[in-house]
């Protein structure tokens, strides 16, 4: 099912950040957003997962924009920000169970998802005790731990190793081998096939 | 298993992972309360008289403290993020946190409130208004601290202003409180009080989360 957005503006602190975008994601698709910084992409990816309101414009799916029904597209969607959403005190595998579950995944997919992180050696560690790039690996081992069709992932290379880069790059593939989307907000260029761009610098407001 | 029965076990598990901070706030508790007969002196006959009054107020200021650690630390670590996201309406996400917040601090709250009142020497015929009491009021306060919570979300100082917006919303709950204490103590009826604060739990948990659910999408566009 197409995932689109049209004639999208977004006003922050009375601030045209951007206007008239409009996207499309078919399944299999990756988008990827680029432009400078301060350009919007962050809050396009807000507005894709219906944290933030549009000043104008609809996001939503072929059967109903996101207002229509928040619940049936929340749980079509995985969003993985700037921050981490890691508690120290709970260890790996607590972290990572714990949003699978209230998200309908399960013990065998938040496992599956360590590992493709290469986080399951850690998993019984306290979270508090892993490196930064080790919690962000942790924050997107949330995206494959849970059925979803589409991934928002905010700069998903920071802080990353280039050992972790190829496996969230392989993440993302296979995510798209079986009918996913993926929207990839980013300032590097990462190795994805075919992915549409859409430049946020061409909606710039004034 | 749901995603309220789901948020209501991570954030107890959480609060076990810290149980610092639930054993803080009643320490805080016990301890203003001590302050009174210093402050006032060790007359019997005034503290028992004091000891209803005395025991919901140091209630209401030490459920304050515990106000702030409902949202700030979700917000700040991006889990409230993904519990606005998580396909649950925020509604239930708030209910749930409430839930969790008056088992880990209203019980607690309520298991200590005996003490005081022992240590004031409050007559006996009033323990079981207090034990109702409290048993009807915390979960208000649990609640009405969840919509100041997440008003001053993000705010500076937030803690301060939390205080100044909630205490004067709690003002019901401390006057009825004490004043069915105070029937059961004099042999009148504690019934209408109770009745009330029953009255108030019932408005609370309709409208506190609906309330705190709208300030907490704002505090996250």
């Amino acid at each position: 099912m197409r995932f689109f957005g049209e004639a999208l503006s977004c006003v922050r602190g009375e601030r045209l950040v951007f206007s008239g975008l409009d996207f499309s994601v078919e399944p299999g698709d990756a988008l990827v957003l680029t432009g400078r910084n301060g350009s919007g992409k962050t809050s396009m990816l807000r507005v894709m997962a219906g944290l933030s309101r549009c000043a104008e414009g609809t996001v939503g799916w072929e059967d109903g924009t996101i207002r229509d029904d928040p619940e049936r597209h929340c749980a079509r969607t995985a969003y993985a920000g700037h921050l981490d959403a890691v508690k120290p005190v709970l260890t790996v595998r607590e972290n990572a169970l714990g949003w699978a579950q209230l998200n309908g995944g399960d013990e065998a997919s938040a496992m599956a998802a360590l590992e493709i992180f290469g986080l399951s050696d850690l998993a019984d560690m306290p979270a508090r005790y892993l490196s930064a790039g080790q919690r962000h690996r942790l924050s997107l081992a949330r995206l494959p731990a849970r059925p979803a069709t589409l991934w928002l992932m905010d700069e998903p290379t920071v802080a990353l190793d280039a050992d972790s880069v190829v496996a969230l790059n392989r993440a993302i593939a296979a995510h798209r081998d079986s009918g996913g989307m993926a929207v990839i907000a980013t300032n590097v260029s990462l190795d994805i096939e075919d992915a549409r761009r859409l430049d946020m610098t061409a909606g710039a407001g004034a | 298993m749901n995603g309220f029965a789901r948020i209501v076990r991570r954030e107890l598990g959480l609060a076990l992972r810290q149980a610092g901070d639930s054993v803080v706030i009643v320490l805080f508790f016990v301890l203003a309360a001590v302050l009174f007969p210093f402050g006032i002196g060790p007359e019997p006959n005034i503290l028992s008289r004091m000891a209803a009054g005395t025991v919901w107020v140091t209630a209401l200021l030490a459920a304050m403290l515990s106000f702030e650690r409902l949202f700030v630390p979700d917000y700040e670590d991006g889990s409230l993020e993904q519990l606005a996201l998580a396909p649950i309406p925020l509604e239930f996400t708030v209910l749930a946190k409430a839930t969790a917040h008056w088992l880990t601090t209203g019980l607690p709250l309520m298991a200590a409130a005996p003490v005081i009142a022992v240590m004031f020497g409050m007559p006996e015929h009033g323990y079981g208004a207090l034990m109702a009491s409290m048993a009807l009021g915390t979960p208000v306060l649990s609640l009405i601290g969840t919509v100041g919570a997440a008003l001053t979300l993000g705010a500076r100082r937030g803690g301060v202003l939390l205080a100044l917006l909630v205490l004067p919303l709690v003002i019901p709950v401390l006057i009825f409180g004490a004043a069915s204490i105070e029937a059961a103590i004099g042999g009148l009826a504690v019934a209408p009080h109770l009745l009330l604060m029953g009255g108030m739990l019932l408005a609370a948990l309709v409208l506190c989360p609906w309330a705190a659910a709208a300030s907490l999408r704002q505090a996250l566009e």
